[in-house]
């Protein structure tokens, strides 16, 4: 068996004083797409930050690609070929719509190219010159997503894709999540939405207090509604 | 904003149950020493420290406790110099209303500039105060009575309360000394009232003091205008210690010295700015006999103030282990 | 004699003019400190030295190593870039997590050092600069004569804030530049060198204060102490303007430097001070500036 892309091991990380992720431990396979699960504040988006190196008071093991990614300096992070889509979407309102899509760096070959992204995107090419933040939730999302699919990454940090958006567009971006699996794409998914999740994830891990209590591939989340009711609250 | 993760550092609380003591005892030390002090130093070079650490303690006030960086104090400084000479040679006053004038002039140019300033925060605060202050610098070299390049010369000292003939140094000393202990007991009483504490509460979090209904804007104008009257204070002694006032008294550079005595010795600590306007009065003092260059020195001990020494001399000394011994520690 | 509001067409022509070069200067340095705090959050105190630096450079590069103006317009902003972007390197980036009055006070310190040492080896008194000979004389444009390298400073200074304004909003190093603004970490994220672009903005901001200081070389003559009552004016342009746009600091600064001019003719004595008095108005009415986004 190949070893997985993405491995992360016994993490641990801090703001400042206080203690968030408590070892945390997973792994992704090439072009497989898996689902982080939590309630809010159990440190599922500090995982994502602290695996890309936005948060940097962290120990463990982090190996992408075979890398050791901790000492790796943030801004050569995305070179090996990671890529964050942040919660709050991070769009620039001081750049337009094509600044923002064209902003990130080329890290590597395959990614997709400016036509192919307006083929996926129409709306994007529709209103390219406009600021960035003048559009709306939805496609700032996928603006979000667009420029990360530009530069060639191995995989994806998405984090809350569907948070705050219309169930059209949440069924959009559920199509492009799929189209992207098709292509070969890792995705390290963080949801709450676990029945958008369901539609496009491999595997779930489920999160609470900094590390995972949970994992198991998409086919047994019948048996784990249970689990998933009591610890989501849903 | 870029992350504001170390703010300016704040007093230094004591911890230490015998703390209080043992600060006492410091103070008495200190309160004795200068009493001896003319025995053994010149009262003139002990007068202009005692006139810069009261400087020095009034700009702290807006600094450590309110946390706004003024860079015009020069204005008030140099301006009550120039009221209290003017008072006292040319309308006759005795010295007492004389620096009594020099601190209202002072408090009023507080109340102008302090208004017009408060309305912007934080790095443009301390660049409008230093616009402001230097449209006073070209007031004065045009004012007739400030008698531009020349100054104020040959002020008299007067007789304190009509009695005590101040030209005599020790008995000038001894009125310089003890203006500024009640200068200090002002800080220190300003500091611990009600109205300094909320200054603090303001200072460590204005979005929730402007939420429990304080006027922030009025507090923070009120502590510019004290800071501002005791600077005052100080301006109106040292143009009666040296008997002249002058144009240097209101420059930008007067303004950036006295910022680095409190850096130097030690934002937001009760005894800091006395350290740091000892220090470099008598590195002035030292160095003015020599050909070395002041203002080299000056901006290198800044630089390597703020990259090294953000606490100052007291502030590192409480963080230490003797300080926190003594049961000093410093907050942050 | 014409004469406009009392006053002879010719001396309002004369002050016009004056009125504009000085705000080719203001809006050159309020450019450069604009510049440089947008992305790093810090007042660059030491911009007015950087200023003197570049004139000095250029008097240097002339007597020691017969260096021309022409050249010295290019190497003269390299090399105090260069040197700028040392000092950004070892120090000015430590203090970047800390309260931006902390950049104030560093930069402050650096520079007394700097003036202090050319006062030293200098002293205070002013040297001469001649300028090149394509821009010397005058040309009579029939109400007044225009000095031909006064004509050339404007049109220098405007090209140059054009430029600069250009790269900003037009290029992918601008537009590096205005996302990091916003959100250097997650520009980082994406693999920008962003500790480089805010050493580069720093080596920029001081480049554009030593071309100015080159272009005022030869008006002014080279002093150790040309920056430092310039930039607390500037500082009060940078107020009235408002820190929010490099256009806003460009267009104040040549009106507030025009403003100032015509004072000279109406009202003489209110010259020095008329900036900072609009500066306490605008204060008062419109506190984020002209031209502000932030309050």
């Amino acid at each position: 068996m190949n070893a997985p892309l993405l491995k992360v091991s016994a993490l641990q990380a801090w703001y400042g004083e206080s203690h968030v992720l408590h070892g945390v431990d997973l792994h992704v396979d090439e072009g497989e797409m898996i689902c982080i699960l939590g309630r809010n504040g159990m440190g599922k988006t500090t995982t994502l930050r602290t695996i890309m190196g936005i948060l940097r008071k962290r120990s463990g093991g982090i190996e992408f690609a075979g890398q050791d990614m901790m000492s790796v300096p943030l801004h050569k992070t995305a070179r090996a070929g990671l890529g964050f889509i942040p919660e709050e979407r991070g769009i620039f309102a001081s750049l337009s719509v094509e600044e923002n899509l064209m902003l990130p760096p080329k890290v590597a070959e395959g990614g997709m190219s400016v036509e192919e992204i307006y083929e996926l995107f129409p709306n994007l090419r529709e209103r390219r010159t406009s600021p960035g933040t003048k559009l709306s939730g939805g496609e700032q999302q996928m603006l979000a997503l667009a420029r990360i699919l530009r530069t060639g990454a191995r995989c994806l940090l998405l984090d809350e894709p569907t948070e705050g958006l219309a169930p059209v567009i949440i069924q959009a971006i559920g199509e492009v999540l799929v189209k992207l699996k098709q292509r070969g794409m890792t995705v390290v998914l963080v949801e709450q939405n676990f029945r958008f999740a369901a539609k496009v994830a491999d595997r779930f891990y489920l999160m609470d207090h900094g590390r995972m209590t949970a994992e198991f591939p998409v086919r047994d989340l019948p048996q784990r509604m249970d689990l998933l009711h009591r610890e989501l609250g849903v | 904003m870029a992350g504001k993760s170390e703010p300016i550092p704040s007093e230094a609380i004591a911890v230490h149950p015998k703390a209080g003591q043992i600060q006492l005892g410091l103070v008495a030390l200190a309160l004795v020493a200068a009493l001896l002090a003319p025995q053994f130093l010149y009262p003139i070079f002990l007068m202009k420290l005692l006139a810069f650490a009261l400087f020095a303690s009034a700009f702290n006030l807006l600094l450590g406790y309110t946390g706004l960086l003024s860079f015009g104090h020069a204005t008030f400084f140099g301006g009550a110099a120039y009221f209290t000479a003017h008072a006292v040679k040319i309308w006759g006053w005795p010295p007492e209303a004389g620096l009594a004038l020099g601190v209202a002039g002072a408090a009023v140019l507080g109340l102008v500039m302090g208004a017009i300033a408060i309305r912007r925060q934080g790095i443009y605060f301390a660049m409008i105060t230093l616009a402001l202050s230097q449209m006073f610098f070209f007031f004065c070299i045009q004012a007739s009575f400030t008698h531009g390049e020349d100054g104020i010369q040959s002020v008299p000292r007067g007789h304190l309360f009509g009695l005590i003939d101040l030209h005599d140094p020790m008995n000038m000393y001894y009125f310089v000394l003890a203006v500024f202990v009640i200068g200090l007991l002002i800080i220190w009483r300003f500091v611990n009232s009600p109205f300094g504490m909320i200054l603090k509460s303001i200072r460590e979090n204005e979005q929730r003091a402007i939420s429990l209904g304080y006027s922030v804007a009025r507090y923070k104008l009120g502590a510019f205008v004290m800071s501002a009257a005791l600077a005052g204070l100080a301006g109106g002694l040292k143009a009666l210690i040296f008997q002249f006032a002058t144009l240097t008294d209101v420059t930008w550079q007067m303004s950036g010295e006295v910022i680095l005595m409190t850096l130097l010795g030690g934002i937001g600590t009760l005894a800091g700015p006395i350290f740091g306007a000892g220090l470099v009065v008598t590195l002035q003092n030292y160095l003015a006999t020599s050909d070395f260059p002041v203002t080299i020195i000056t901006g290198l001990v800044f630089m390597t103030c703020v990259l090294l020494f953000r606490r100052g001399l007291v502030g590192e000394f409480f963080a230490s282990k003797t300080g926190r011994r003594l049961g000093f520690r410093s907050g942050s | 004699m014409t004469m406009i509001f009392g006053i002879p067409l010719q001396a309002l022509m004369g002050q016009l003019l004056v009125g504009l070069i000085n705000g080719s200067f203001y809006a050159l340095l309020s450019l450069g400190l604009a510049v440089i705090f947008g992305l790093l959050r810090v007042i660059n105190f030491a911009h007015g030295a950087q200023y003197m630096l570049g004139a000095f450079t250029a008097l240097l590069l002339l007597t020691v190593a017969g260096v021309n103006y022409w050249l010295a317009l290019i190497l003269a902003p390299l090399i105090v870039g260069l040197l700028a972007a040392l000092v950004e390197r070892t120090m000015l980036s430590r203090l970047y997590n800390l309260d931006p009055l902390y950049g104030l006070l560093f930069t402050f310190g650096l520079a007394l050092a700097i003036e202090g040492t050319f006062r030293y080896f200098y002293g205070a008194s002013g040297k001469p600069y001649a300028p090149p000979a394509q821009l010397s004389g005058a040309v009579n444009l029939g109400f007044m004569f225009l000095p031909i390298y006064r004509g050339w400073v404007v049109i220098a200074s405007l090209a140059v804030c054009i430029a600069v304004w250009l790269l900003i909003e037009k290029t992918k190093l601008g537009a590096y530049l205005r996302a990091a603004t916003e959100n250097p970490v997650l520009v980082q994220a994406f693999g920008v060198n962003v500790p480089l672009l805010l050493t580069l903005t720093y080596a920029l901001g001081a480049g554009l204060a030593a071309f100015a200081g080159v272009l005022a070389a030869p008006i002014y003559q080279v002093s150790p102490l040309m920056g430092s009552n310039l930039i607390i004016i500037v500082f009060a342009v940078v107020v009235v303007g408002g820190m929010g746009s490099i256009l806003g600091a460009i267009v104040t600064g040549y009106l507030l430097g025009v403003v100032e001019g015509l004072t000279k003719v109406f009202y003489p004595e209110a010259s020095n001070i008329v900036i900072f008095v609009i500066m306490a108005i605008v204060l008062i009415l419109r506190p984020a500036g002209l031209f502000g986004k932030e309050a």
